[in-house]
């Protein structure tokens, strides 16, 4: 390699170049990164590059030392200034330019513009604003900058040769409708060009007062071109800065530029170093970007095809190349057609390149449409910018609710142009999408839950209270009246029954009883009590709870089961127990009929105790009555203690005949029992309509609350008779002990109809268990239902 | 990556055309210019069928010692043939494939945009830089 000498400026060039590109600090440059770029930003062709790379011998070492750095880098002056590349041009060019270098930061060659030449200083600001474009790369070419400056000049011969140059040769002589900034004086342009025409136009103004100043070499610009340029296409493009560097245009400058150069430059500096945006488009220019769009394309929300943009665009001059960069850079979704916001952006980068400025690589953020649309086509690919923007929407789709609000409101700001559907489009689907989240959320829950919940709390205690209610004779017809109206009976009753029901259920293990929940019988009760109590619990809350039983009533078959289920879902232990346990229950039934007559009840319910206690077998002979229905309607006898075994009778029954799933009749089967049916049934109804636990009882109000809505009344007397009947066959029974005296033909008699009783106990016995099992399986339908429907409710 | 990208026109001959600047790019021009027959070949093989149902990647065209030689065509008989290093075996099918798609959604920029003509070589520097991006990268 032969030797290479450098002038000082070209060395202290170099060196910061070198510098620049070596990272690694290892006084070995790499053939990629920095070097690459540098190279690229020399625009230079390929095969130049190529030539360069291979002339300092770094393709032969792989890597780029220092002096094949320096070699390279005058090798680029040379060809930039259009000199062919030989090895000998090294050090035969004289007065080679320094390299130029283009695209780099806006203060980096800003600075090194000022720090280098002052001449350069405005030309090499401008190249540093020009190609400024906030996305590019960080390539340092700071130092480059002003020296584009001279190689500028001399390139500028050799350039290849914009048709820009040509007509710049030519003043602008036809003039052009669009002219609508008027020319300035001439005069006036060599102190402030384009100082008039929008605050935009001032840095180019500027510039190019700078940059022809600058540069003496520069043939002068003439300001009116530059100025008209922008606006009427027709006119001979500006000569404006830097980069259009046309050595007849030079020529024309003067040096009164040189002048103001100096301030000019600083000025632009700091604009472009203040602007963080050189390409913002302002207000006054976008008027006028849409007056012209609208003489296109009279709908500002339509789209100009692609061939009429051509023809619009190619009256401006430039070669079809930069057009067609143009339009690369512009038609953000790749249509073929320019939106507004595609438009102004190509309009104003046409002016830029018209003014001088060098095209960006990429679109400016300032100049991205700030559409929706960004999002949609996903091809933004190169734009960076409007990361705020386009960052929203494209989230907004995903993330649904949150960013919408927001984007909503910014859009409005942003948009001001066709893309207004697709976006309230999105939004309102983004919307709809959270509302219906919103909305599904809270409505199921309470559905699903609410019925379940309080029905299956709220039946011991309301049956309790609802048999109380019988026993007191109080009013059948209305479940949750009696309770309502007589809540003190209720808890009198509910005392009284508890105390003998617990009685009854240690003595007589009394289904029922135990099914009342107020049986302390530890085995077989014990759970029925805890349930049943924990249910009395929640008697209280029966004011609420109430009106959930008695929405099953008016569909009695089917809320007779489903009440019936639920009873035995909750109870399906009980159930079991208070099924083993309604048998023994079933006895003591027949005893109460003893007494008939609410108020004989208490005391009845006393002697029902006893009566449990001591005429279990007698009972027994009550079960003939339950299983033979004739003798219901004999039976009229409402005494407590048949109302008890009534009660533990009919719960079984109840629940055998709702387990036939033919309430009707078991309801009358039930009623026929005694009047404490008929208060079971009251209060079986409210249990059952809220699924409670207890076994018998339960059925049984809820059968006679079934009933009760329609027949209630009518067979509350069949009921009384029934129940009279049976009250007055168990009355009998307990007869019978007393006629111990008879010796052993009452014995007899009675071990008979203990027999009688038993055969009876397991006729029913088994009856009850196919019931139970027939209700069993219903429940598990149901729940399968339910399971079913829950899922469906939770969606 | 590529060793070399060429775009042929429909009457074959070159739309646009780079390789990675080595020292014998002729050859790579050859390699294109030789595949175009290959391309021609296994189009009419395929191309009896419909149209549709012609497959727009066409595959390995041919192997060299030191080269691989994939094409793909476009409904409009435009040629895309890329060149491939075979020491880099890391390429596997679907990143040619990508790749392909890739140049042919570039092409389609380019020819979308309106100062474009058919036929004219192509000059954008979008295009450009998908190439590069695509390339191997060498000094």
């Amino acid at each position: 390699m032969e030797g290479l000498t450098l002038s000082d400026a070209e060395q202290k060039y170099y060196s910061d170049l070198f510098s620049y590109c070596d990272i690694e600090s290892t006084k070995k440059v790499a053939a990629n990164g920095r070097v690459l770029e540098l190279f690229r930003a020399a625009q230079l062709p390929n095969d130049v590059v190529l030539q360069i790379m291979e002339l300092c011998g770094a393709t032969r070492l792989g890597y780029f030392g220092r002096s094949q750095f320096y070699i390279a880098l005058k090798l680029v002056a040379v060809a930039q200034s259009g000199f062919p590349l030989r090895v000998e041009s090294i050090n035969t060019v004289k007065d080679l330019p320094l390299p130029r270098f283009v695209a780099s930061k806006n203060e980096q060659e800003s600075r090194h513009a000022a720090s280098y030449s002052s001449d350069s200083e405005n030309q090499g600001s401008y190249s540093g604003v020009i190609p400024p474009p906030p996305g590019r790369g960080q390539v340092k070419k700071g130092s480059v900058s002003h020296d584009t400056v001279q190689p500028r000049t001399s390139a500028d011969q050799q350039e290849p040769a914009s048709p820009v140059v040509s007509p710049q040769q030519s003043p602008p002589t036809s003039p052009h409708t669009w002219r609508k900034h008027s020319r300035h004086p001439s005069g006036g342009n060599s102190e402030r060009p384009l100082a008039g025409p929008g605050p935009f136009w001032s840095p180019f103004g500027e510039a190019q007062s700078g940059s022809s100043a600058g540069d003496t070499v520069w043939s002068g610009h003439s300001p009116p071109p530059p100025q008209e340029t922008w606006v009427s296409f027709a006119d001979t493009p500006p000569t404006s800065t830097l980069l259009t560097m046309h050595p007849a245009s030079v020529q024309d400058q003067t040096t009164v530029r040189t002048v103001a150069s100096a301030t000019t430059a600083n000025e632009i500096r700091r604009q472009s170093s203040s602007y963080d945006d050189p390409w913002k488009i302002t207000d006054e220019q976008r008027q006028y970007y849409v007056n012209q769009f609208k003489t296109i394309q009279p709908d500002l929300n339509g789209f100009i095809p692609g061939s009429a943009a051509k023809e619009f665009f190619t009256k401006s001059k430039l070669p079809i190349l930069e057009l067609s960069h143009i339009w690369e850079l512009s038609d953000f979704d790749k249509d073929g057609a320019l939106t507004l916001d595609e438009f102004c952006a190509a309009f104003h980068l046409v002016v830029a390149r018209k003014n001088g400025y060098d095209l960006p690589e990429k679109l400016p953020e300032s100049l991205m449409p700030k559409l929706i649309d960004l999002e949609d086509s996903a091809d933004v690919g190169d734009q960076p910018g409007e990361v705020g923007y386009s960052g929203s929407p494209a989230e907004a789709p995903p993330s649904k609710s949150p960013s919408m609000p927001s984007l909503n409101q910014t859009w409005p700001e942003l948009n001001q142009s066709s893309e207004w559907e697709t976006f309230s489009e999105r939004s309102s689907s983004s919307q709809t999408l959270t509302q219906f989240d919103s909305n599904i959320a809270p409505a199921d829950p309470d559905t699903a839950i609410v019925h379940p919940v309080p029905i299956r709390m709220t039946p011991s205690k309301i049956h309790m209270q609802e048999m109380e209610l019988k026993r007191t004779g109080s009013d059948h017809t209305n479940p949750t009246s009696p309770l309502l109206v007589k809540p003190s009976d209720l808890s009198e009753e509910s005392k009284i029954n508890s105390s003998v029901k617990f009685a009854s259920g240690n003595t007589v293990a009394d289904g029922y009883s135990s099914s009342d929940s107020f049986t302390s019988d530890p085995e077989q009760i014990g759970n029925n009590v805890t349930h049943q109590r924990s249910h009395s619990g929640t008697s209280p809350d029966n004011t609420a709870p109430p009106p959930p039983p008695p929405r099953p009533q008016p569909s009695h078959s089917r809320s007779s089961s489903l009440d019936m289920n639920r009873t035995f879902a909750v109870t399906t232990g009980q159930q079991q127990a208070g099924v083993v346990a309604h048998p023994p229950a079933v006895p003591p039934r027949p005893q109460p009929s003893q007494a008939p007559g609410p108020v004989v009840h208490r005391p009845v319910d006393a002697d029902g105790l006893i009566t449990h206690t001591s005429t279990s077998p007698q009972q027994i002979p009550e079960q003939p009555n339950f299983a033979d229905f004739s003798q219901f309607e004999v039976f009229a006898a409402s005494n407590v203690n048949e109302e008890q075994d009534d009660e533990a009778e009919k719960h079984p029954e109840v629940l055998p005949v709702e387990k036939a799933s033919d309430p009707a009749s078991s309801l009358r089967v039930a009623k026929t029992d005694s009047k404490i049916e008929e208060k079971t049934a009251a209060s079986v109804p409210a249990n059952v309509s809220k699924g409670t636990t207890p076994l018998a009882p339960p059925p049984k109000p809820v059968r006679r609350r079934l009933k009760s809505e329609d027949e209630l009344r009518p067979e509350v007397d069949e009921h009384t008779q029934k129940t009279g009947v049976l009250a007055a066959v168990l009355a009998s029974q307990p007869s019978i002990p007393r006629s111990v005296g008879k010796d052993k033909k009452a014995i007899q008699a009675s071990i008979r109809r203990n027999k009688e009783t038993n055969t009876v106990l397991a006729r029913l016995n088994s009856e009850l268990q196919q019931q139970l099992k027939d209700v069993l399986e219903e429940r598990i339908s149901l729940e399968v239902q339910l399971e079913q429907l829950r899922p469906f409710s939770h969606l | 990556m590529a060793v070399c990208v060429a775009v042929i026109a429909k009457e074959n001959y070159p739309l646009y055309i780079r390789s990675i600047p080595t020292e014998n790019e002729l050859k790579f021009h050859y390699m294109v210019h030789t595949s175009l027959d290959v391309v021609d070949e296994k189009i009419s093989a395929m191309g009896k069928a419909l149209v549709d149902q012609r497959e727009l990647y066409l595959g390995l065209l041919y192997p060299t010692e030191d080269y691989k030689v994939y094409g793909y065509v476009t409904n409009s008989k435009v040629k895309f043939v890329m060149v491939v290093d075979s020491s880099n075996t890391a390429l596997r099918d679907n990143e040619i494939r990508s790749m392909f798609r890739k140049l042919h959604n570039s092409y389609t920029d380019v020819m979308c945009n309106p100062f474009y003509n058919p036929g004219d070589r192509i000059q954008s520097r979008a295009f450009d830089s998908m190439v590069t991006s695509m390339m191997i990268q060498v000094c």
